[in-house]
């Protein structure tokens, strides 16, 4: 699974969706994912992709990794992953 | 002051998943404490507990709720379902504006804790589900309840060790007699047989590693158990008015502290919390024909409880019946009081008194009727429930026939 697949694997369980049903363009919200489950969803891809996200729940748009759609928690996985790797 | 009666029971524990099925265990003796069966209990040296056997979580709750919920959340919110199922209430507009939560606990979600140090400490792990905080807190389950049940009263948690549930129950005891809440759910619920958990009270030295034996001469000390107890307490007035069943009415409540110990107990402590609670009920020492004991199965408490039935009943004392449920469903720590009231609602409603099981010698300092081994008929007027807490922290509830 690529870097993609593995993390419309993560909401799509989050969400309790069928994979096929996430797709790069879709939010967190639009998916029903609350603010708890985003704090779920940044621990599960911490543990899968052995990373740490830089995110605070109450300053979410400063934190640097934007969890708003699913493309740019991609594009975020894969900047730390390069940072940290 | 308004009358309180309980109209809703409901418990998870070793002995069963409803009270009907605890009810029946309790009047058939039956023996919840079996070997433990979790992580690491090869580490222990104490192997034995009353765990709860049969409750499936993933059944019972969604993956999401269980993310959240420890299992004494768990226990708890089983046993409220049964509770307020019973007594038929819904909480909407005024009713639900004043109706509230009390219980107990002592250790909350230890095993939720347990897991995390695990995983940081053993394993190396350098983060925790994000959840932990929200999950552990001693004061979740009553949340949860409150949540579940839309109750937006006064809602907490009482935290006295062994005492925690009984204490609860009189803070909701006295909050309907006040009228400061019309109904209040309450009671308690403990979950700490886990591997930390249990390794710490084998530090102690107070653990049985064979059976719970109280009042018999040759006990040798207390067996852990877990589950919940829970119980909708309501104004009397309000519960006529809607024709609710009565399971029983809750007449008196003491609390007195040792302020000796942080372990041992007091026979003074107690005999003011029991002399207290008939005093509360303005109730006739004769009156009492039940006991439900704290009970432990060790060497100190037994002693000390008996001596003190003793000295607040003089001679009346061997006329009652006094038993430890301690010995079927194990001591339920927190939640203990709340599983044992079960036992007096049983004697008051069914006129049925709960043995106490693995009696196997009698003790001159126990020498009371302690109902060894096989459930009675017996008909008591009122029942007093008994919680001595480490720390020396002293709880006794009575109850009265409805």
């Amino acid at each position: 699974m690529n870097t993609q697949d593995q993390v419309i694997a993560i909401l799509a369980e989050q969400a309790m969706v069928a994979p096929a049903d996430v797709t790069p363009d879709s939010t967190l919200e639009g998916l029903g994912i609350d603010s708890m489950g985003a704090v779920e969803v940044i621990f599960a891809i911490e543990e899968t992709f052995d990373i740490a996200v830089p995110f605070n729940a109450n300053t979410p748009s400063e934190a640097g990794f934007d969890i708003s759609k699913v493309s740019s928690i991609v594009a975020g996985v894969e900047r730390l992953r390069a940072e940290q790797g | 002051m308004k009358r309180v009666v309980i109209t809703g029971a409901g418990t998870v524990n070793a002995l069963g998943l409803s009270v009907p099925e605890t009810l029946a265990a309790m009047r058939e003796g039956v023996c919840g404490i079996r070997p433990l069966a979790f992580r690491d209990v090869e580490r222990l040296s104490i192997r034995i507990g009353a765990q709860v056997q049969g409750f499936d979580a993933d059944a019972r709750y969604t993956r999401g709720e269980l993310a959240l919920y420890d299992p004494f959340t768990q226990f708890t919110l089983s046993a409220a379902r049964e509770a307020i199922a019973q007594s038929g209430l819904t909480f909407a507009g005024d009713l639900a504006d004043r109706a509230g939560v009390v219980l107990g606990t002592a250790g909350g979600g230890i095993s939720t804790g347990d897991d995390s140090y695990r995983a940081v400490y053993a394993e190396g792990k350098n983060r925790v589900h994000p959840f932990v905080v929200p999950k552990l807190m001693n004061s979740a389950a009553a949340s949860h309840v409150s949540m579940t049940w839309n109750l937006r009263g006064p809602s907490f948690t009482v935290s006295t060790a062994c005492a925690s549930s009984n204490h609860a129950m009189g803070q909701a005891f006295s909050m309907i007699r006040s009228g400061m809440a019309p109904v209040m759910i309450t009671g308690g619920a403990e979950s700490m047989l886990c591997f930390g958990g249990v390794k710490a009270w084998e530090g102690l030295r107070v653990m049985s590693a064979d059976a719970c034996r109280p009042f018999s001469a040759n006990r040798n000390g207390m067996v852990q158990g877990e589950g919940a107890g829970v119980f909708v307490f309501e104004d009397y007035d309000y519960a006529k008015a809607r024709g609710a069943e009565i399971l029983c009415e809750v007449v008196g409540f003491a609390m007195t502290s040792d302020a000796s110990d942080i372990v041992m107990p007091s026979q003074d402590g107690a005999a003011r919390a029991m002399r207290g609670a008939l005093a509360d009920a303005g109730i006739d020492r004769e009156d009492v024909g039940y006991i439900n004991a704290h009970g432990t199965g060790t060497a100190a408490n037994d002693r000390v409880e008996c001596a003190a039935v003793t000295e607040v009943f003089g001679d009346h004392a061997k006329d009652l019946l006094i038993s430890s449920t301690k010995s079927m469903h194990g001591h339920i720590i927190g939640g203990t009081g709340a599983v044992e009231l079960l036992a007096c609602i049983m004697a008051l409603r069914d006129g049925v008194v709960a043995p106490t099981i693995g009696y196997e010698a009698p003790d001159p300092d126990c020498a009371l009727d302690v109902v060894p081994n096989v459930a009675r008929d017996a008909r008591p007027e009122v029942a007093l429930s008994n919680a001595f807490a480490f720390g020396g922290m002293n709880a006794v509830l009575a109850l009265r026939r409805a």
